[in-house]
C-alpha cells in the first residue's frame, strides 16, 4: 500500500493526474466518488422537501379545514387563515410523489449508489466517460431546481397527481396548477430523463468494458449486477416517458389531438378531435411500471451485499438471485397494463396482465426466500445497516403480499385508488426503497468520509423508523378496504368514512413522529463527515473490492496496479482461511478450490 | 502488491473481465445503447400512431390520394417522390457505408469524399422533407368538414377530385380577413379560407356532374365511397359545416386530424434526428479534412456517427413503411 506521498507519482503514471481546483473537485467534478456525494445530498434536500410535502397533506387529512400553523408558515396565500386550500393539497400530492419517485429514490439512489461502487466494485478507475457522469449529475441538479421552482408559480404546481393523465395536464386552462406549473414539471422531466440516459449509459459500458481482472460476471458482487440491470430497464423504459411527453407538450402548446377528444368547458366546445387519454396512459405506465423496479432492485442489491455481510455467510443462490434479477427486469416490462383495470381496458387484456403480473412473485420469492436463507445460521452483526437490510425484506414481503391482490384484476377493481393501493406501493417500493437507501448509507459512509456514523443514533433511527413505517402503512389497508378513496383533500363530506377519522389522525401521528426522527438520521449524516470516528479500512471486514482502494480522494481509485481478482465476492466463513472473509483481491491458497457457486 | 503472476482463473475467458468482450469501445457502445433508447421513442411514437389510426380505420386517408405531388410536374403520380426521398436515404446510408470502410484503410481522401455525398444525401432528404410538408400544408383540392368532424371531398362523374375552386360560385361579401392594415383587432384571426361553405354549396348545387366522396372506406373496393348525386346533396346540405383548404394541427382536408398530427409531429421528429445528423456529418467531415482522426490514427468517430445515421434510416423505413405503404 502507497503512502500520500507517492500517490501523485502513481496518478501521473496513469495519466489520471490533473490538478484540482476547488471548481473541478467538488462542483464539476468528473470523479465518481465526488459525483456520488453530490447524487446524495442532491437527493437527500429533495427527500426533507417530499417528506415535509407528505406530513402537511397527512395533517389535513387527520384534521380537515383546521387553521394549522405550519401551513400559514409554509403556503401563504394558499392557506388563508392557515385553512389549507383544496387546490394546494393536489398539488402537494402530486410533488410529492414526482420527488420522492423520481429525484429521490431513482436519481438520488441509484445515482448515489451506482456512481460511488461500480468502478470501485468492479475495479475501475473511473466511469467509462467521467465527463458524461458530470453532465449527468448537473443535468440532474438543474431539473431538481426547475421542479422547486414550479412550487413558486402563481397559479400553483402541477397538480394532476404524479401519473399526470390527460386531460388535466393536457389543458391548461382544466385547473390552477395545469398552467405553466405543468410546463415546468415537463421541462424538469425531460431534462431528468436525458440526464438518467446519459447516467445509465455509462453504468452500462462501465460494467461491461471496464472490469478488472479475473472479474467475471459470475465474481460480480450482486449491487453491481443490479446496478447494471436497472440501467438497461432504464435506457429502455424512460424513453416511452419521453415520447409520452413530447406528445403531450404537443397537445398543451400546439393543438393537437392525441389525448384529447371531445373536451367541453363552460359550455363552449373545444376543437380537439379524436385522441385518446388511455393512450397516454399505456404510454405512461410503459415507463411507470418498470420505474418501480429501476426503483427498488438497486436495494435488492445493496441489502443482499450487506446482508450476506453482515451474517457472515455467502449470500445464499448466488445464481438465483442474478437470474431473479434478470426475470424481473424482462417482466417489469409486460406488466404495465395492472395499472389500468378500471381505464375500460378490454377485460381478456387484463386477464392476461393479471397473469404477468402474478409471474412476478416468483423471483421477487426467490430473492425474499434467500435473504432470509443468507441470515439463516449466520453470525448475525446487528449494525444499522443490517437492521434496516432486515427492515427492508419486512417491509417488501409486506407489501409484496398486497401486490398479488392489487394484479389480480377481480380484486384490483374493488380497491382501486383507494388507501389500500397507497399502502400496497408505499410499503413495497417506497419504505423498502428507503430502507435500502438508509442501509447503504450506513454501510458505505466509511468509504465515502471515512468516518463512522454514530452507531446508537443508528439504531433510534432504525427503530422510530421502523415502528412509524408500519403505524402509517398497516392502517392504510384497513381504511382502504373500507373503501377510503386516495388524493381526496378531506372526506368530510362523506358520513360513511366519519368512523375513519380516528384512525386517519393515528396515521397522521405516526407521520409525523417518524418524519421528525429523520432528522436525527441528518443530524448523524452531516455532523459525522466532519467529527464521526475515524474508519477502518475495512470496518464491516468484507470482500469486496471497494474496501481495498483507500479512502482518501484520489483520482483513479488505486494508487499503483488496480487489484486483480481471484475469487467470488462472497467469500464468507470460508473453510480453510483463518480469518471468516477472504477479499476478492486474495488468489486462492495451494490446493484451494474456487467454491462452485 | 504481491509482483508474482497468480492466475485469476479467468484467463481466455471472453466475459472473465480485464478485456473488452464485445470487443467495442466504450463510445461506440454508448452509442449503440443510446440507440437503444431512441428507438423505443419512435416506438412509442409509431405505437400511438398505430392505436389511433386502427381507431380510424374507417375514415383513415389512403396515403396514394394524399401523397400524389411531384415537384415541377403537374398531375398525380402516388408514391414517387417519396420513393425518390426514401431512395436517397438509403443511398446516403450506402455512402456512408464505404466512408467508415474507406475510415478502417485509413484512406484520408476516400473518407472526405464519401462523408461528403452522405451529407449531401441527407441534405436532399432534407429538402424534399421540406417539399411534401408545403404541398402538404398548401392542400390541393379544398374539402368541406362536417358538423360531426368528418371530411367530405369532391369528385366528377369519372371519379377524378375536382377542386373547390373549379366550382364553387363565388358570392359578394363584406367580410374581410382582420388585419393589422386595416383596423385594429385585438385577437389574431386565423386565415379565412377561400370560399365560404355557402358559396361551395352553391356552386355544388349548379354543377350536376359534381358528387360528394365521403371520407368512409369502402371495404369491397379499398376506395373512399362515392355517394350518387341525390344523396351527395342530401349529405352536403344537412352535414356540411366549413371550408378546410390544406393542413395545420387543427383541421386538414384529408382527414381526422389525427391523421395530420402524426405526420406532422411524426416525420417532423425523424427530420430533426436527420438534421442532427447532418449537422454531426458535417463536424466530422471537417474533422476529416482538418486530419484529426490521422492524427488520432483512428477512424472511429466516423464509424459512430455512421452507427446513427444507419439508425435514422432505418426509422425511415419504418415511418415510410406505416404512413405511406400500409
Amino acid at each position: 500500500m502507497s503512502t500520500h506521498a507517492d500517490t501523485h507519482a502513481h496518478e501521473d503514471d496513469h495519466g489520471h493526474h490533473h490538478k484540482e481546483t476547488f471548481v473541478t473537485k467538488y462542483i464539476f467534478s468528473q470523479d465518481h466518488k465526488m459525483i456520488s456525494k453530490q447524487y446524495l445530498i442532491t437527493g437527500t434536500i429533495m427527500g426533507v422537501i417530499g417528506v415535509l410535502m407528505s406530513i402537511m397533506f397527512r395533517m389535513q387529512i387527520a384534521w380537515p379545514e383546521e387553521p394549522n400553523i405550519l401551513f400559514e408558515a409554509l403556503l401563504g396565500k394558499w392557506a388563508p387563515g392557515g385553512v389549507m386550500d383544496a387546490d394546494i393539497y393536489l398539488a402537494l400530492v402530486t410533488i410529492h410523489g414526482t420527488i420522492m419517485v423520481f429525484f429521490v429514490l431513482t436519481a438520488g439512489l441509484s445515482g448515489t449508489f451506482s456512481n460511488l461502487l461500480i468502478p470501485l466494485q468492479i475495479g475501475a478507475r473511473d466511469m467509462a466517460s467521467g465527463f458524461l457522469n458530470m453532465i449527468s449529475y448537473w443535468l440532474f441538479f438543474l431539473s431538481s431546481v426547475i421542479m422547486i421552482i414550479s412550487l413558486f408559480v402563481e397559479a400553483g404546481p402541477a397538480a394532476a397527481g404524479w401519473t399526470i393523465y390527460p386531460p388535466l395536464s393536457a389543458l391548461p386552462m382544466a385547473q390552477g396548477g395545469s398552467g405553466m406549473g405543468m410546463t415546468l414539471w415537463l421541462v424538469s422531466m425531460a431534462i431528468f430523463i436525458a440526464s438518467s440516459l446519459l447516467g445509465s449509459l455509462n453504468y452500462i459500458v462501465t460494467v461491461i468494458n471496464l472490469r478488472t481482472k479475473g472479474m467475471s460476471m459470475t465474481r460480480l458482487p450482486l449491487t453491481v449486477w443490479a446496478f447494471f440491470v436497472t440501467a438497461i430497464i432504464g435506457v429502455v423504459s424512460f424513453p416511452v416517458l419521453l415520447s409520452a411527453a413530447l406528445l403531450l407538450i404537443m397537445d398543451r402548446s400546439f393543438g393537437t389531438s392525441f389525448f384529447l377528444s371531445d373536451i367541453f368547458i363552460q359550455g363552449e366546445v373545444l376543437h380537439y378531435q379524436g385522441g385518446s387519454p388511455v393512450l397516454f396512459e399505456h404510454l405512461f405506465w410503459f415507463l411507470g411500471h418498470p420505474e418501480v423496479y429501476i426503483v427498488i432492485l438497486p436495494a435488492m442489491g445493496m441489502v443482499s451485499e450487506i446482508m450476506a455481510s453482515n451474517s457472515r455467510k455467502p449470500i445464499f443462490g448466488y445464481r438465483a438471485m442474478i437470474a431473479s434479477i434478470l426475470a424481473i427486469a424482462f417482466l417489469s416490462t409486460i406488466v404495465w397494463g395492472h395499472h389500468m383495470f378500471i381505464s375500460g381496458m378490454n377485460p381478456f387484456l387484463g386477464s392476461v396482465f393479471t397473469f404477468t403480473t402474478l409471474l412476478i412473485a416468483i423471483p421477487s420469492a426467490v430473492k425474499a426466500f434467500n435473504w432470509i436463507t443468507t441470515i439463516w445460521k449466520g453470525n448475525l452483526q446487528m449494525n444499522t445497516a443490517m437492521l434496516f437490510s432486515i427492515g427492508f425484506v419486512s417491509t417488501f414481503i409486506t407489501g409484496g403480499l398486497t401486490g398479488i391482490i392489487l394484479g389480480d384484476s377481480a380484486l384490483d377493481i374493488n380497491v382501486h385508488d383507494t388507501y389500500f393501493v397507497i399502502a400496497h406501493f408505499h410499503l413495497v417500493m417506497g419504505i423498502s426503497a428507503l430502507y435500502g437507501m438508509f442501509a447503504g448509507v450506513y454501510h458505505w459512509y466509511p468509504r465515502m468520509f471515512g468516518r463512522m456514523m454514530n452507531k446508537n443514533l443508528g439504531y433510534i433511527h432504525f427503530w422510530v423508523t421502523a415502528i412509524c413505517a408500519y403505524g402509517v402503512f398497516f392502517p392504510m389497508h384497513f381504511i382502504g378496504m373500507a373503501g377510503l378513496p386516495r388524493r381526496y383533500y378531506t372526506n368530510s363530506a362523506f358520513p360513511l368514512f366519519d368512523d375513519l377519522a380516528n384512525v386517519n389522525v393515528v396515521i397522521t401521528v405516526f407521520a409525523i413522529i417518524g418524519g421528525a426522527f429523520q432528522l436525527v438520521f441528518l443530524y448523524n449524516f452531516f455532523v459525522s463527515i466532519f467529527f464521526g470516528k475515524k474508519a477502518p479500512q475495512n470496518p464491516w471486514r468484507s470482500t469486496t473490492l471497494e474496501w481495498t482502494a483507500p479512502v482518501k480522494h484520489i483520482h483513479g481509485n488505486w494508487p499503483g496496479e488496480i487489484p486483480h481478482v481471484y475469487r467470488w465476492a462472497y467469500d464468507y466463513s470460508k473453510p480453510g482461511h483463518d480469518v471468516d472473509f477472504v477479499p476478492q483481491n486474495i488468489p486462492l491458497k495451494e490446493g484451494e478450490e474456487e467454491l462452485q457457486h | 502488491m504481491d509482483t508474482t503472476v497468480v492466475n485469476t482463473g479467468t484467463e481466455g475467458k471472453t466475459w472473465g473481465g480485464g478485456n473488452k468482450p464485445l470487443k467495442a469501445s466504450y463510445g461506440k457502445m454508448m452509442m449503440w445503447f443510446f440507440i437503444l433508447s431512441d428507438a423505443l421513442t419512435f416506438s412509442g411514437f409509431l405505437a400511438s400512431y398505430g392505436f389511433s389510426r386502427f381507431k380510424f380505420s374507417e375514415i383513415w386517408p389512403i396515403a396514394d390520394d394524399v401523397f400524389t405531388h411531384v415537384p415541377f410536374i403537374h398531375g398525380d403520380y402516388p408514391m414517387i417522390f417519396v420513393a425518390f426521398m426514401t431512395f436517397i436515404l438509403i443511398m446516403s446510408s450506402v455512402t456512408m457505408v464505404l466512408a467508415v470502410d474507406a475510415g478502417h484503410k485509413m484512406d484520408k481522401s476516400k473518407t472526405t469524399i464519401y462523408m461528403f455525398l452522405t451529407i449531401i444525401g441527407g441534405l436532399i432528404f432534407l429538402s424534399s422533407q421540406a417539399y411534401e410538408w408545403t404541398t402538404f400544408i398548401k392542400g390541393e383540392y379544398g374539402a368541406v368538414e362536417t358538423h360531426g368532424g368528418n371530411i367530405i371531398h369532391f369528385v366528377d362523374t369519372d371519379g377524378n377530385r375536382v377542386a373547390l375552386k373549379d366550382f364553387a360560385i363565388a358570392q359578394p361579401t363584406d367580410r374581410a380577413q382582420h388585419e393589422r392594415k386595416n383596423g385594429i383587432w385585438y385577437s389574431d384571426e386565423k386565415k379565412l379560407t377561400s370560399f365560404t361553405f355557402n358559396e361551395v354549396l352553391a356552386g355544388f348545387k349548379a354543377n350536376d356532374d359534381i358528387l360528394v366522396k365521403t371520407t368512409y372506406t369502402d371495404n369491397a373496393t379499398g376506395h373512399k365511397t362515392v355517394l350518387s348525386r341525390a344523396e351527395s346533396l342530401t349529405e352536403l346540405e344537412t352535414k356540411g359545416k366549413n371550408v378546410v383548404e390544406g393542413a395545420n394541427l387543427v383541421h386538414n382536408e384529408y382527414g381526422p386530424p389525427l391523421f395530420a398530427n402524426y405526420f406532422f409531429f411524426i416525420t417532423g421528429f425523424h427530420g430533426f434526428h436527420v438534421s442532427i445528423g447532418v449537422l454531426l456529418n458535417i463536424i466530422i467531415f471537417f474533422n476529416v479534412i482538418l486530419g484529426t482522426y490521422e492524427k488520432r490514427n483512428s477512424y472511429e468517430m466516423v464509424e459512430k456517427v455512421g452507427l446513427y445515421w444507419h439508425f435514422v434510416d432505418l426509422v425511415w423505413v419504418f415511418v415510410f413503411t406505416f404512413f405511406y405503404l400500409v
